[in-house]
């Protein structure tokens, strides 16, 4: 017995990596099956964060270590998987697909509406975590940031120096905004006239987190899904450009 | 090749990257600022461009690319599980009230906006 334990040992830590990847298909099935189960397919990515959250707040607890799930032996791949090298690299991916002709399409509105939606955010979160005592300009802009997405947070926080106890703030912001606007899009949509695909480029505009946006506007209008998304996709790159360059100095012109 | 696209979304992030770098360095800002977005903007620059020139790139080159934006939830969830949430626990106010304050005002100024864009379609 004591010699498979020690095989299994010896497999988790000769291949990290890999044995991250195993555990997070296995948290990603988990959300995808729950929300399912809860009737809210689109939900799954917001649930497994939740889930990994979750996760990282116990082996925290019992490790006693910054590092989350990585400090325990056996995951210390999740450093590796959610480091901020494969984390990049897969989020300057995504552009692929934006076409130019879309991006010229949302116009003026779209444009509009991304500068004021990363903005507002931005200073929205500064604003409030200043009101809670995080006086230091880094810390309010990551925080800031994490308000405008849970990846420019992480993005910003990185390229500023920020606490890891920050960046997980700003992450846990960015992941209240998401699933707020996933369970919030279809009850006022009515009220902010969300029901054509102007508004919808608007609305990708502002919000900007795509997987709040596709699940929000999935629940409202699926016809709209495409309009919000194409705006949305956007956010998260502006919001990387400009939440750490020009943001940050704004927020330390006053702090 | 599925490597050419890897390649290409590498190529992409260490352009975008060095502008980043070199932004932050004028700033006097030690890091990476706005380099990820450069490097977005350079790859739809990129597509598109090979789009309209030469048809776009092969099937096996565009799933290089696509296996890298499929990892991208997945690398978000473990990048969740290694952060200090003890620590983000004990201000977890700020999150909340950041999130949700943010995400309603956003929704209440959709109708403004998209309001202004129909003023100007009528001038």
């Amino acid at each position: 017995m004591y010699m498979i334990g020690e095989i299994i040992t010896t497999l988790f830590s000769k291949f990290p990596l890999v044995g991250a990847i195993g555990a997070v298909a296995i948290i990603m099935a988990f959300s995808y099956w729950f929300a399912n189960l809860i009737g809210q397919k689109r939900m799954g990515s917001a649930i497994a964060i939740v889930i990994s959250l979750a996760l990282a707040f116990v082996a925290g607890k019992t490790t006693g270590g910054a590092k989350g799930i990585s400090d325990v032996t056996y995951f210390s791949g999740f450093a590796l998987l959610g480091g901020s090298m494969l984390r990049d690299y897969a989020i300057v991916s995504t552009a692929f697909g934006v076409k130019l002709e879309n991006l010229k399409k949302a116009g003026l509105p779209g444009v509009v509406s991304l500068l004021i939606g990363v903005a507002f955010s931005f200073f929205v979160g500064v604003i409030i975590a200043v009101a809670l005592g995080y006086n230091n300009a880094v810390d309010a802009a990551t925080i800031g940031a994490g308000t405008v997405t849970f990846i420019v947070g992480p993005v910003t926080g990185t390229a500023l120096g920020a606490s890891s106890e920050v960046v997980a703030l700003s992450i846990a912001a960015g992941v209240v905004k998401s699933v707020v606007t996933m369970i919030i899009t279809p009850l006022i949509a009515k009220s902010i006239k969300l029901d054509n695909p102007t508004t919808a480029m608007v609305y990708g505009g502002l919000i900007g987190t795509t997987s709040g946006v596709a699940g929000g506007l999935a629940a409202t209008d699926s016809k709209l899904v495409p309009y919000g998304a194409m705006t949305a996709t956007f956010y998260t790159g502006l919001g990387s450009l400009i939440c750490p360059s020009i943001g940050y100095m704004i927020v330390k012109m006053f702090l | 090749m599925e490597i050419y696209g890897l390649g290409i979304v590498a190529f992409c992030m260490y352009i975008g990257s060095f502008a980043g770098y070199f932004i932050g360095k004028l700033l006097g800002v030690s890091g990476n600022v706005g380099g990820v977005g450069f490097a977005m903007l350079l790859l739809v620059l990129l597509s598109n461009y090979y789009e309209t020139k030469k048809g776009g790139w092969s099937e096996r080159t565009q799933n290089g690319i696509l296996l890298l934006s499929a990892l991208y939830i997945p690398i978000v969830v473990a990048m969740a599980g290694i952060q200090n949430v003890v620590a983000a626990f004990s201000g977890g106010a700020v999150a909340f009230l950041a999130g949700g304050i943010a995400t309603i005002g956003s929704m209440l100024l959709v109708p403004l906006i998209g309001k202004l864009d129909k003023d100007e379609t009528i001038e």
